[in-house]
């Protein structure tokens, strides 16, 4: 059959404007099914606009003499699948003991009271107001979250450790070992991922408890009630009134890191 | 033609090696399988239909963890309304408990290696 010029173009026309009609009748129908996702916050969150600690270092140390008290550093260990590394050179910590002089170094002198000297105070990621890992990090693998929550996204974490050099506190740990190797799997909580050789890792304020409306492991074993947590922005919150009716001091606040650790003495 | 002989054994010889892995299935049988997930039997609907998971679990995944990790967005709204928590290990894993009877069963198959398990904890197998 053989098609003239003047009929191609016009059945071709035709199919064109077919064609056009039908997307746009297509564009007025409902979108039915396609895949209506949300995402939402888990209702049962513990929320604030800026979360805080303040650690009572008198209570503390009191019950550190009395029995050499470690419930927060175990608990924490325990609730991250934090490994215990035989070669202290490799060693991941989130919260842990540190003596008072290298806690505060710059902040005391040599002739500094007996109760002071020497002894264990708790340190901790300061989840700082002006965090400098934050700034130097290359993939954004770490990040300051709106409620001041200074996280690390294992995910992105290529292992630079910029953000170790960038923090003045040492709060943070690089795994150089496969921390798997030295955890025991039957003790190992599912909840939480372990991570892998090769990241950088450190105190996360227990965010993934927070979203379940729990408070940081550390907090909740502290029988003393030495460490407050809560919202600094809050006027009511517990830190607030502790903040108020003492004094506190921080780590290296000359640094305009501004921490969000407070240490009442 | 010239070398007749030559070619036509050349030829033969070509066409058994070129066709020796579809012989070698057929005496074995062990080459071609079919990956065979076991779906679990409790739950009947996962988060999306199932030929969207099969399609593209892993860029729902990957969306997943970024809400989780980053927007602190933990639960997801399906497209039936359900409510779902976002989690790989108390969340997917909960339904889809073996690892080594689902996700294993497609991803040794296409030999791709997703490294989720070198951190996420897998559910212990049940005694």
């Amino acid at each position: 059959m053989a098609v003239n010029r003047r009929d191609f173009l016009r059945i071709s026309g035709l199919g064109t404007l077919l064609g056009l009609g039908s997307m746009a009748t297509q564009e007025l129908l409902p979108p039915g099914k396609a895949l209506a996702q949300q995402y939402l916050p888990d209702g049962k969150a513990l929320k604030a606009k800026r979360w805080a600690m303040v650690v009572d270092a008198r209570k503390c140390l009191e019950k550190v003499e009395q029995d050499g008290c470690r419930d927060c550093v175990l608990a924490c260990n325990r609730v991250h699948n934090i490994p215990a590394l035989p070669d202290p050179k490799h060693e991941v910590k989130w919260i842990w003991q540190e003596r008072y002089e290298n806690t505060f170094a710059g902040q005391n002198h040599e002739y500094a009271e007996d109760a002071l000297r020497g002894k264990p105070f708790l340190v901790l990621c300061n989840h700082c107001d002006k965090p400098p890992c934050v700034r130097v990090c290359p993939t954004q693998a770490t990040f300051k979250r709106d409620d001041g929550i200074v996280m690390m996204d294992f995910h992105r974490c290529i292992g630079c450790r910029y953000c170790m050099a960038a923090c003045p506190y040492g709060s943070r740990s690089f795994n150089f070992v496969d921390p798997r190797k030295h955890l025991d799997s039957a003790a190992t909580d599912p909840k939480f991922p372990t991570r892998m050789k090769g990241v950088v890792e450190k105190c996360n304020f227990c965010a993934e408890r927070l979203a379940e409306g729990l408070m940081p492991a550390c907090v909740e074993v502290c029988k003393e009630k030495a460490l407050i947590f809560g919202d600094l922005e809050d006027p009511g919150s517990e830190v607030r009134k502790v903040l108020r009716s003492r004094y506190s001091i921080r780590r290296k606040p000359e640094l305009g890191t501004h921490p969000e650790i407070f240490y009442v003495v | 033609m010239y070398d007749k002989g030559k070619i036509f054994a050349g030829l033969v010889i070509f066409l058994c090696v070129f066709t020796s892995p579809i012989w070698y299935n057929v005496v074995t049988g062990k080459a071609a399988y079919k990956p065979d997930p076991k779906l679990p039997v409790r739950e009947k609907q996962c988060v999306a239909p199932k030929e969207t998971m099969i399609a593209s679990h892993m860029t729902l995944l990957d969306t997943w963890r970024d809400k989780v990790v980053r927007e602190g967005d933990r639960e997801y709204v399906a497209w039936d309304g359900k409510v779902h928590s976002i989690s790989l290990s108390e969340g997917c894993m909960k339904c889809h408990s073996d690892k080594a009877a689902f996700c294993d069963q497609c991803h040794n198959y296409v030999n791709v290696s997703p490294y989720c398990w070198d951190c996420h904890v897998e559910p212990k197998e049940k005694k």
